[in-house]
Order: structure tokens, then C-alpha cells, then sequence
């Protein structure tokens, strides 16, 4: 290499170095010359909700004389967006889950909503719950999502009332796994939750106002350890009902190549199930005989308002009196098939799927998922204990230990 | 070390003397055009850093420019013309991220703890505005008294009830005489004369002061709730400066600010879950050290992470050495089709591949169990799931020690074996007195990387087994978890992503890293001396 060169290469990694300062100490380079130039308003959400939303921003924007973009962001949207966020490159409207709000107001990072009398008759009332976080509302629901017990109805015709009848029947229909109920190496939480509350355990226990209370942890307590003695006897050392075999990534798969009857799942599933021709029926996840009514969680599908978003009132405007109007919310239904919020988008779309009004009854019973903060501390934990208990591991012993290691995480 | 010192001058004799090439005007103009770029790049990083008012850095962009001006213009300081390049990097991408981490392991930074205290009382103030109860919400319309780009700004509210509008700013509400207004069907106000009507682009440009405008009223305040909307709101808890408190404005109680947890703390305990960024000293270093949750499992997962690093690493380079001596051999035919085959698993992703890997050694579903009809849990049982990950590793890895050991060994003379063999050495002793001695000096750095990142290769535990099968009694430490993912579940799975505490444990596992490989280079230079 000669000198020239040498020097060339030298001078060229320079100034790419020197970009890269320039770039990294100034993340908010530009940003501040934004709102100078128009009135912007910057919506998240994931890849197939921005997809819907394009042309409702638009229309939003053209409306407002404003230009709204819609990004996608494919991947820990929660983490991103908090993130972002205190950065200050965040976006001014965020489409998340409800569970996250715990954590985004603990940050700082979302607004809350103040929604007319007339609005909040509109919307579903657990929807509404769901959103309602030490006596706010922050955000506006526009859908619903619960799990439902599936069947494949030339194998079972019947739907089965309880856990017991369930197992009765996938044993007549002699097929290779009883029940398609996604365990996994780690276990699951979420999908368990309906037969883990059915045998009497709970989470969190409920303050005066209804609010989650994260000081009066179920887990531990006598409750959790006799609901997971019952859940052991479906376990692999059991009835085989609950596989760590099954997991998060072959459930849906097993229940449509007809190798179970059976398949705890929500909305989300269904598109695979009519894809694969399979006669299917939706009802509630049965409970255990003589047991408490099995509740799924409800997860709602929620739009913010961010805090340190550069355009709030704007951003209120949309995600208050724009969302609440039922096109938006069929338009998201026809994205991806899950139970609208808004009662009047509810009715619209009702008539012409089926399912929709079954998994609302399936959810009937359902209690919001936590959004407390302390909720992060749970998922993992009582996920192994599961795993291990359905692998065969003392019920008693395994339960008191997850109990100790939440505790330990909340303090 | 000593050979190549009295190696060095006769060499240096040998080589002609370097060509003169600064004169060729192409090579003059690249260089005034890439001068001109850092220039260039740097005006252009000044203006954020002065517009945002960073004196220190921009300080350290003109020197750091200048310093490169002058290095590259004046033809004295070679060495250091061929040095500043590397210097810099080793700046931007070692150095400054090694500080910021240590930097950030000293205070509570996490979630809850990511902004200043500023931001967590606004957050605070925002959180607790609540409408007053059996108040109005009001159509709303946001107007001036000026010009709509900078004049005052004034709500123009309309009563749902009794259809009043009325005009509000900062000082109060005051009633507007029906005339003078025109509403709209929706009941916001289109026209009122005196006051120059903002459409929603011009309100959108003024957004934070709209958002921060407050009508004070005898309950509390009117507030909009987007640009077509207000409602009569009232803050339930406000910072008090002068006790350095949050005070609840109805029933009266205070949450005192505790500089030392960064949080606002009330006398009974009870804390606000907006929290700022506090230093919190040597406490998340101390935490690492006595928290029994990791002090107890610690010795068993830091042998397995050594027996893991070792295998992986191990594994793969007597693998690949194998494979790569058997195609060394010139009596192979089709060498080149062989060596492609082999090279596959590295061309793959790894992401993909290790997921494909979990599912191949699923109990009931998995290709593994199907193909040998046999029932192992694999990821049930410690000794098995262990297996599994170092068989999933050794097939990641040893296409690229296939590589490298395949080159090293084309650049060994063949003369060399045949030489020993005529010296009466069997291939055996051929091999491992002259062959592997040889590769050795070669490759011992690039065992030694690899050795230090299949220490913490965090991806091949967290995308397979996520550290399983966990004892029934501890549900945080796994028999595959290695000291990164084990970490990383105590300081991001529990209470929220903890990035303080996570520094401080990544600064221990640097320091088990960097002894490891201070130890390993020092034995490697003894093979140089040897062998050089």
C-alpha cells in the first residue's frame, strides 16, 4: 500500500468517525426544526395495524390539513417506544397492548385520555377496564382478544362442559395429543391462566377500588399450590393433557394437521384453522369440575397518546375523537379479526363472523391482564413453574419457590 | 521475540526504497476531496451540537477536526498519519461504549428511573389531572387574538347545556355576547369577531402551548382533550418546591423527595412509580456481590459457562482441523465440492438455525427423537440439555474453524512434513511436532476470540433451551444458563429492565472475560518466541 492510498483510507475512516460523533452526540439532530415546518403527527404501531391505519391517517391529515405518518415498528414496540421516548424521537400516537401501561406510566411515557360521557358508553366495558390504571384511563381501546377453546368438530362434536369431559372425549376421538394448550420448555402463563383460576389460584388480589393490589401476591400462597396440585394431574406424569412438547410454535400447527381435537388459543388462530378446512366450533375454555369458572385474561388492543410526543393536542385529537369513530375500528377488524372495542363497530361486524360473538362469550368471564408493573415479575417464574410441574416436579416445593423469587423481584 | 528483532534490519535492507507517490495529482485530488468531506461532515455535526448547546463536544469535533487538517496536510508525523484512523475508532467503538457502561453502573438508570426529576414531576402533575366530577366537557375551538403563528392564544368553548360560549385564557373565563359568534352544528365555534380562528395545521404547530393552556374556573381548570374538545380538569397532586414534595391536593399527604432511591417516598413507605435518574454509588456493585440469589447458583454457572466455552470452542476447532487435514490431502478428488458442502452451516443464519435446532430436539415432535424412535427430554434433564447445546454449537461453529485451519494449513510448506517423514517421523509425529505447533501460532488468537465470545454467546442459550430445565426451587437459574443470560433474567425479566444493575454485572463478566484472555495471549507469545 502506498502512501497516497494509505493517507486516503486515513482521511476517508476520518470522516467517517467524524460522522459517527456527529450523529451519535446528537440524536435529536433536526428534530427541532420539525415543527417549524409543518404540523406532524407521528404514529407507531406494528406491521399489520399500520397497514389499516395508512389510509385513516390520511384521511385524518388531509382532513386536518396536517400529514400524519405511519410507521411500522416490527419489534419490542414496548421497548422501542419507551426508548424512543425519553430520547425524544418517539412517536406522538402509540398502538401497544393495555398491559404495558403500568410500565409506560411508571416512565412517564403516556398521557392520560379524558373521554366523554358518550364516548366511554360506546366502548366495551372490560375494554374499558382494561385501560383504567390507578383511576385513569390512558388510551383508547379499539379491540378485544381472549382465548377460546377451539375444537375440531368431526372429532368432537360435543363442546365439553369441563376439563374432565374434555379429556373423555379427545381419548374417543383417539388422536395422537388430547389437548393442543401451549405449554412449551418455559411454560406459558397466559394460556394456563384459565385452568390455573378454574382450580382456585389467582394472581394479584383486588384492592377496594378493583384495582389490581401487587402487595397480595397469589402465587405461594395455599390457593396457587392446590390449583397446581389439580393442574398435575393433567400433566405428563397424568392424563398427558399438558405437554411440554406443545409449544408457542406448534399448537396451532397440531390442531390443524388434526393430531388434537382440542386447541386453547384466541382470534389470532382462527385464520390458520380456516386455511387448513377444518370444521371448527369456538367455546369457553372449560373449567375444572366442581371448580371455580375458568377466566381467561383480556388483552386489549390499545391507541396513546405519548407524553413527550412534539404534537399532543393533535395527537389527542386523533386518538380521543377520531379512534372513537366505528370505520376506524372495522378497519382494524378487517386487518386482523379480533372483537372491536366500540360497541357500534361490535355490531357492525357481527353479523357478518360468526366468531366474534364467541369469543366475546368466551371471554365473559375474563379479568383484564394486570397492568401493574409488577406484573413483568411474574411471567417468568410462575412460566417454570408450570413447565416443571406438568414435567412432574413436586407441586408444593416448585410453587412455593416461584412465589419466593416474585416477591423477591417486587420487594 | 529476539528472532524477529535481528530478523528485522536484514529485511529492511533487502526491500527496495518505497516508491515517491505523494506527487500523482489523482492521489492529490482524492485527498483534498476526502479532507474536504471531513470538513464537510464536521460543519455539518456542529450545527445539532451547537443548536442543542453542547459546548464540550462541539470543543472536541473543531480540535478534533483541526488536529486531522493539520496531521494530513503536513507531511511530517508519518506514523501517526497511519495510527489516527485506528486511535479513533478505537475511541468511538471500544473506548466511549466501555465508559458509558461503566458510567451507567452507578446510578439506578432502569425503568421508572429513566428521565430527570423534572420530567417525573411533570409526569407526576400530568398523570394526576382528573375531570372534577359532574363537570362539562365543552366543544372546543382554539383561537387568537393575534397573529395565529405567534398571538395570544384563547379557548373559544361552547357549553354543551346551555349553548354559552365563552372565551378563556390563562387569566380566567369571560362570557362572549351571542352575536358576535357564529356555531357551528357540531357546537364549536366557526367565527367570532375579534378573534382569528386556528385550523387544526396552525394549532398543530403550536401544540405545546395549546396542551399547557389551563382556563383556571372555580373547580379547577379547562383543559383541552385534543383541538375539538375541553374539559374542566383539576390536578390531584402538584410539587411543592418548598418542602421538595408531591402533595395529594385533596387529601393532603406528601411524598418527600429522596435524592438517594431517586423517588418521590411518603412517611409510611409508600412510593410514586415515577421516579428519576439518580447515582446510586457502588450499591449496584455490592448488590451483585451479596444478592444470594446470585451468589448462590454463581460457582455452578460460571464452571458450566468455562465447560461450555471450552467445548464449543474445542469442539469445533478439532472438527474443523479434522475435516480440513482430510481435504488437504491432494489424493481427495472433488476437494472444492466437499469444502463448499462443508462451509453450508456457516452461510446460514445462526438466528434461523438455532431455532430450527429447539424444535429438532422436541420430545414428541421433534426430527430427532422421530429419526432415532427414541423419547429423550432433552431439554428436560441437565446432562441432556447440555449435550444439546453443545452439539447445536458444534455444528454452528465448525464450518468457520474448518476455514480458518484449511487456510493455515496451505500456508504451511509441504516440505516441512515431507522433510520429517524422510526423517523417519511417523504422520503422527509428523503432525503434532511439526504440523500442529505451526497451525497453533496461527490460530491460538482466533481460539482465544472465539473462546471469549462463546463465553457470553448469549444467542445459542436464549433462542434454544432460554437457559432450561430450572430446578423445581429456583425458577431464576437453569442447568444451561450461562452468566450472560442468567444475568440478564435478574436484571431485565423481573422488576422491568434494571440497565444499571445490568452494567454492573457486565463489568464483572468483562473482568472474568479479560483475565481469561490476558492469561491466554501471554501463553500465546511463548508459542511465538518458540516458534517464530
Amino acid at each position: 500500500m502506498n502512501k497516497t492510498a494509505a493517507s486516503l483510507a486515513a482521511a476517508l475512516t476520518c470522516a467517517l468517525a467524524l460522522s459517527g460523533c456527529g450523529s451519535s452526540d446528537s440524536p435529536s439532530a433536526g428534530e427541532k426544526a420539525e415543527p417549524k415546518t409543518n404540523g406532524e403527527l407521528v404514529i407507531w404501531a406494528d406491521d399489520k395495524r399500520s397497514a389499516a391505519l395508512k389510509p385513516f391517517a390520511d384521511k385524518f391529515g388531509a382532513e386536518n390539513g396536517v400529514t400524519v405518518k405511519v410507521q411500522a415498528i416490527s419489534k419490542d414496540q414496548q421497548t422501542t417506544f419507551v426508548t424512543a421516548s425519553q430520547q425524544g424521537s418517539g412517536p406522538d400516537v402509540m398502538v401497544g397492548a393495555h398491559d404495558w401501561i403500568g410500565n409506560l406510566v411508571q416512565n412517564g411515557a403516556v398521557d392520560p385520555v379524558q373521554l366523554s360521557p358518550d364516548q366511554t358508553n360506546g366502548l366495551n366495558p372490560n375494554a374499558l377496564k382494561a385501560v383504567t390504571f390507578n383511576g385513569q384511563t390512558y388510551g383508547v381501546p379499539y379491540a378485544m382478544e381472549n382465548l377460546a377453546l377451539i375444537r375440531n368438530t368431526d372429532l368432537a362434536p360435543k363442546a365439553p362442559a369441563t376439563i374432565e369431559d374434555l379429556i373423555t372425549e379427545a381419548t374417543k376421538a383417539k388422536t395422537p395429543e388430547k389437548l393442543c394448550l401451549q405449554v412449551g420448555q418455559n411454560g406459558d402463563a397466559y394460556h394456563l391462566y384459565p385452568l390455573y383460576s378454574s382450580a382456585g389460584g389467582y394472581l394479584f388480589g383486588t384492592s377496594a377500588n378493583g384495582d389490581y393490589d401487587p402487595k397480595d401476591l397469589g402465587v405461594g400462597k395455599p390457593g396457587s399450590v392446590k390449583a397446581f396440585q389439580k393442574i398435575a394431574t393433567l400433566g405428563e406424569k397424568g392424563d398427558k393433557a399438558l405437554k411440554r412438547s406443545i409449544t408457542p410454535e406448534n399448537s396451532i400447527a397440531t390442531f390443524t394437521a388434526k393430531k388434537c381435537a382440542f386447541l386453547v388459543s384466541g382470534p389470532w388462530a382462527i385464520t390458520d384453522v380456516k386455511k387448513a378446512n377444518i370444521k371448527y366450533d369456538i367455546s369457553p375454555v372449560p373449567g375444572f369440575a366442581g371448580g371455580q369458572p375458568a377466566r381467561p385474561f383480556l388483552g386489549v388492543q390499545t391507541f396513546y397518546v405519548a407524553s413527550k410526543g412534539k404534537n399532543k393536542a393533535l395527537a389527542q385529537e386523533f386518538v380521543t375523537n377520531y379512534v372513537t369513530t366505528p370505520e376506524l375500528a372495522v378497519a382494524l377488524y378487517e386487518a386482523e379479526p379480533r372483537p372491536p372495542a366500540l360497541t357500534a363497530a361490535f355490531d357492525q361486524v357481527k353479523g357478518k363472523d360468526a366468531d366474534l360473538e364467541k369469543f366475546v362469550t368466551a371471554g365473559k368471564d375474563g379479568l383484564p391482564l394486570p397492568a401493574v408493573p409488577e406484573m413483568a415479575a411474574i411471567w417468568d417464574p410462575f412460566g417454570k413453574a408450570e413447565a416443571a410441574i406438568v414435567g412432574g416436579a413436586d407441586p408444593v416445593k416448585t410453587i412455593t419457590a416461584a412465589g419466593k423469587t416474585i416477591s423477591a423481584a417486587i420487594k | 521475540m529476539t528472532a524477529t528483532m535481528l530478523g528485522g534490519p536484514a529485511t529492511r535492507q533487502a526491500r527496495p526504497a518505497p516508491p515517491e507517490p505523494a506527487k500523482s495529482v489523482v492521489g492529490q485530488v482524492a485527498k483534498a476531496l476526502l479532507l474536504g468531506l471531513t470538513i464537510a461532515i464536521a460543519v455539518w455535526a456542529a450545527f445539532p451540537l451547537i443548536e442543542n448547546e453542547i459546548w464540550i463536544g462541539l470543543a472536541i469535533l473543531v480540535v478534533t477536526t483541526a488536529a486531522l487538517l493539520y496531521l494530513y496536510l503536513t507531511p511530517r508525523h508519518v506514523p501517526l498519519k497511519y495510527l489516527a484512523p485506528g486511535t479513533i475508532l478505537l475511541i468511538l467503538f471500544q473506548v466511549f461504549p466501555v465508559l458509558y457502561t461503566a458510567s451507567t453502573a452507578f446510578t439506578n438508570f432502569g425503568d421508572g428511573h429513566r428521565g430527570s426529576k423534572q420530567e417525573a414531576v411533570v409526569a407526576i402533575q400530568t398523570a394526576s389531572v382528573t375531570q372534577v366530577p359532574g363537570s362539562q366537557q365543552y366543544a372546543l375551538t382554539v383561537a387568537t387574538t393575534g397573529d395565529p403563528a405567534t398571538g395570544p392564544l384563547v379557548f373559544l368553548v361552547t357549553d354543551p347545556a346551555t349553548r354559552q360560549v365563552s372565551a378563556g385564557n390563562a387569566d380566567g373565563l369571560k362570557g362572549l355576547p351571542a352575536g358576535e359568534v357564529t356555531v357551528g352544528s357540531t357546537g364549536r365555534i366557526t367565527a367570532a369577531s375579534g378573534y382569528t380562528i386556528l385550523n387544526a395545521g396552525q394549532a398543530s404547530r403550536r401544540s405545546a402551548e395549546i396542551t399547557a393552556l389551563a382556563v383556571p374556573t372555580k373547580g379547577g381548570a379547562i383543559r383541552s382533550s385534543g383541538l375539538s374538545r375541553a374539559y374542566e380538569g383539576k390536578a390531584g397532586r402538584a410539587f411543592d418546591e418548598r418542602c421538595d414534595c408531591i402533595r395529594d391536593t385533596t387529601t393532603g399527604q406528601t411524598w418527600t423527595a429522596n435524592e438517594k432511591v431517586g423517588a418521590f417516598v411518603a412517611a409510611d413507605g409508600d412510593r410514586l412509580a415515577q421516579g428519576w435518574r439518580v447515582s446510586v454509588g457502588l450499591s449496584n456493585f455490592t448488590r451483585v456481590l451479596t444478592d444470594s440469589a446470585i451468589a448462590t447458583p454463581f460457582l455452578r454457572t460460571l464452571v458450566w459457562n468455562f465447560a461450555f466455552a471450552l467445548a464449543s470452542t474445542g469442539g469445533t476447532f478439532v472438527l474443523g482441523l479434522l475435516l480440513a487435514m482430510a481435504l488437504h490431502s491432494p489424493r481427495v478428488r472433488g476437494r472444492t465440492a466437499y469444502r463448499v458442502l462443508l462451509v453450508l452451516p456457516y452461510a446460514m443464519p445462526s438466528f434461523a438455525m438455532l431455532l430450527v435446532w429447539r424444535d429438532m430436539f422436541n420430545t414428541d415432535f421433534g426430527l430427532i427423537n422421530n429419526l432415532f424412535g427414541s423419547d429423550v427430554d432433552w431439554f428436560g434433564g441437565s446432562a441432556s440439555a447440555r449435550l444439546a447445546v453443545i452439539l447445536v454449537q458444534l455444528w454452528l461453529g465448525y464450518p468457520y474453524m474448518f476455514l480458518v485451519a484449511t487456510g493455515a494449513l496451505q500456508a504451511i510448506p509441504r516440505e516441512l512434513s515431507e522433510a520429517s517423514r524422510i526423517d523417519g517421523a511417523s504422520a503422527w509425529g509428523g503432525f503434532r511436532r511439526i504440523t500442529l505447533p505451526l497451525l497453533m501460532v496461527a490460530l491460538t488468537p482466533l481460539l482465544i476470540s472465539s473462546f471469549a465470545f462463546n463465553f457470553n454467546n448469549f444467542n445459542a442459550i436464549y433462542l434454544t433451551t432460554e437457559g432450561a430445565p430450572f430446578p423445581a426451587d429456583n425458577p431464576a437459574n437453569g442447568a444451561t444458563d450461562l452468566l450472560i443470560t442468567y444475568t440478564y433474567r435478574i436484571a431485565f425479566g423481573g422488576g422491568g429492565a434494571q440497565y444499571g444493575y445490568a452494567a454492573a454485572i457486565s463489568i464483572f463478566i468483562f473482568l472474568i472475560v479479560a483475565v481469561v484472555s490476558a492469561i491466554s495471549f501471554r501463553r500465546t507469545r511463548h508459542l511465538e518466541e518458540v516458534h517464530a
